[in-house]
């Protein structure tokens, strides 16, 4: 075995042959990874959602289901629109700058007109859905100086009213607003652009 | 008998299998308390295999049918519920064992060489077992199921560019969903096991090229009689088959108490939170892991700074990877003369106290929400458990060790 002489065309086939062959195993793998990718049907899944708001009363809070995650409508009080200039210098990105949002809301207020907002209830640092703490105070478990907004349980990430993150906490950016669009009887439509058609 | 037994070995090597890995497989003779738990993960293995595939008869993969069907198997299959809790409570013995087992490795040096391949093929069993308890537990689709995997899914988003795209990839939706489920069930039920009986197999054939070592960490091989049998050496059948036993008996009576008198062990075995069904609109008022994760969870939250164009989360996401890849890298960490706990000098001993109270703590704190002085403390013990690793070349060295015996002791 040892003496014989190596036939390098040989060897040079068998390289060659190996080697398309991996190419062609990696071929006959893409349709194995590429099945595990979202399906059609949940690409599609995201329709609109119609809710009637016209009966939220100020300072109440309604939380819809879209494309499988709760989207939160909040009619603010004119107290609550006042906390939120108080806490400019509190809020990691006041004027919403790194934040997900259509152009069409104010970056300040997050809200078309700035009673009502609309909110993707998924906390931008690991996608648990933070908890209402609407009213200020310590009297739903949080500091003194507490304005109102959102509480993130698993990590401790704290919204105001209008989604915006406080300096220094585990979320990244504010919670995003979804494109939307309120028609002149109060029916908010989640999923569609105003005069847009489906975003 | 013996005319069959003939036929079989003319075609399959039979008696040479059984002399080379139980009756003439000399082990030391001087394993203690310690060495009970390899025979005991490989059959809360099979346990879990056996309860799997009868859960699977009657459990449904589907979001709108899964939580109710596990009710089913607890109200009205014939013995479901025994089960289904066997399934349960051997998830967390599963981990109980192994973690005592991987503990065994850190007192006697069995990581050593030349056991790296023993040590490394184990820790990749490690973390196909967690991955599998990680899907089997989305399984029920409890609210802890659900936001839990939305959690860990989530960490994948973090990476830089590939991130959001990956995380879709594992999900199969842009939420955890019906097609999520769906795949972690044939991972749970298919993929993963095969692997891990693979891992187990494989985990063996070197333990046994190797031989097994000892509490006194020496080379039996090195001291042979005239026979060519190690002197210290003592065939594993039936000797240490007959020990097995009895670890298995005193096991199975704590399993049994554990599954019949308290399956649910507090919510620390199965989790209240999961027994209301999966909401996507409202997270549990505390995501907390099963037990077994909870000290990666805890160094996964530790870093709350964003450093190096990395964001904190990524950071945390890259420490927790660290933490158990780290295990890799032990063997060549270890630069003590000697294996044994036994013959090192106080400095590993109290190493590896710091280290055993700081995972514990960390598994505390994983359980605890993230505020105030429990962030500190999880830095800390982030901090401490890496100086275990990253300083052991030192300690190791420095580390006054004894004179080890030429033979095995019995204490």
């Amino acid at each position: 075995m040892g003496n014989e002489v190596i036939d390098k065309g040989r060897r040079r086939i068998l390289a060659i042959t190996t080697g398309v062959g991996a190419v062609g195993v990696g071929f006959a793998a893409a349709p194995f990874v590429m099945s595990m990718m979202p399906s059609a049907r949940a690409k599609a899944a995201g329709a609109p959602v119609e809710v009637d708001i016209s009966k939220i009363e100020p300072g109440q809070m309604l939380t819809v289901e879209w494309r499988g995650k709760p989207v939160w409508v909040l009619h603010r009080t004119p107290e609550m629109l006042a906390s939120l200039d108080t806490l400019a210098d509190k809020i990691a990105d006041p004027n919403s700058e790194a934040s997900e949002q259509p152009g069409y809301v104010d970056p300040k207020t997050r809200g078309m007109n700035p009673e009502v907002i609309v909110l993707v209830g998924i906390c931008t640092h690991l996608g648990c859905s933070p908890v209402k703490k609407l009213k200020p105070g310590a009297g739903e478990g949080m500091d003194a100086d507490w304005k109102g907004g959102f509480y993130c349980p698993c990590h401790g990430s704290r919204f105001d009213l209008a989604g915006r993150v406080f300096k220094n906490m585990p979320a990244p950016t504010n919670l995003p607003v979804p494109p939307h669009s309120i028609s002149d009887s109060g029916v908010l439509i989640v999923g569609v652009d105003p005069k847009e058609g489906v975003a | 008998m013996q005319k069959l037994l003939e036929w079989v070995d003319a075609r399959f090597p039979l008696i040479k299998a059984w002399n080379e890995h139980l009756a003439e497989y000399y082990a030391p003779k001087n394993f203690n308390f310690w060495y009970y738990f390899g025979s005991l993960a490989l059959l809360v293995l099979v346990l879990q295999i056996v309860t799997g595939i009868f859960l699977t008869m009657h459990y449904k993969p589907d979001t709108a049918l899964a939580f109710a069907s596990v009710e089913y198997i607890m109200r009205d299959v014939p013995w479901g519920w025994l089960i289904r809790y066997m399934h349960s409570t051997g998830a967390s013995a599963f981990f109980i064992v192994v973690y005592l087992h991987m503990f065994r490795a850190l007192l006697y040096g069995s990581y050593r060489g030349p056991r790296e391949l023993v040590w490394i093929i184990g820790v990749i069993i490690f973390v196909a077992l967690m991955a599998e308890a990680f899907m089997g537990y989305l399984l029920p689709w409890g609210n802890m199921s659900y936001w839990g995997a939305q959690v860990i899914i989530n960490l994948f988003d973090a990476i830089p560019g590939v991130g959001p795209s990956l995380s879709e990839w594992i999900r199969g939706d842009f939420v955890v969903s019906d097609a999520t489920l769906n795949r972690f069930f044939a991972f749970h039920v298919i993929a993963v096991p095969l692997v891990l009986v693979a891992l187990v197999f494989l985990h063996i054939v070197a333990l046994h090229k190797v031989g097994s070592n000892n509490p006194d960490g020496i080379e039996i091989k090195e001291n042979k009689g005239p026979d060519g049998i190690p002197v210290d050496g003592i065939p594993f059948h039936p000797y240490y088959t007959v020990k097995d036993i009895v670890g298995v008996t005193v096991f199975l009576i704590v399993f049994a108490a554990i599954m019949f008198f308290a399956p649910e062990m507090g919510g620390w075995f199965l989790e209240h939170d999961n027994f209301t069904p999966a909401n996507v609109l409202q997270t549990p008022s505390e995501i907390v892991p099963l037990w077994y994760f909870t000290p990666y969870y805890s160094i996964l939250r530790a870093n709350t700074v964003a450093f190096l164009g990395l964001d904190a989360k990524v950071w945390g996401v890259i420490f927790m990877g660290l933490s158990i890849m780290v295990f890799f890298f032990l063997p060549w960490l270890d630069r003590s003369p000697v294996k044994s706990i036994r013959y090192r000098g106080w400095m590993y001993k109290s190493a590896l106290a710091v280290f055993v109270v700081c995972f514990f703590v960390l598994g505390w704190l994983g359980t605890q929400p993230a505020v105030g002085k429990n962030v500190v403390m999880a830095q800390i013990g982030t901090v401490v458990y890496f100086l275990f690793f990253l300083l052991m070349p030192f300690y190791t060295k420095l580390d006054k060790t004894k004179p080890v015996p030429g033979r095995v002791t019995s204490k």
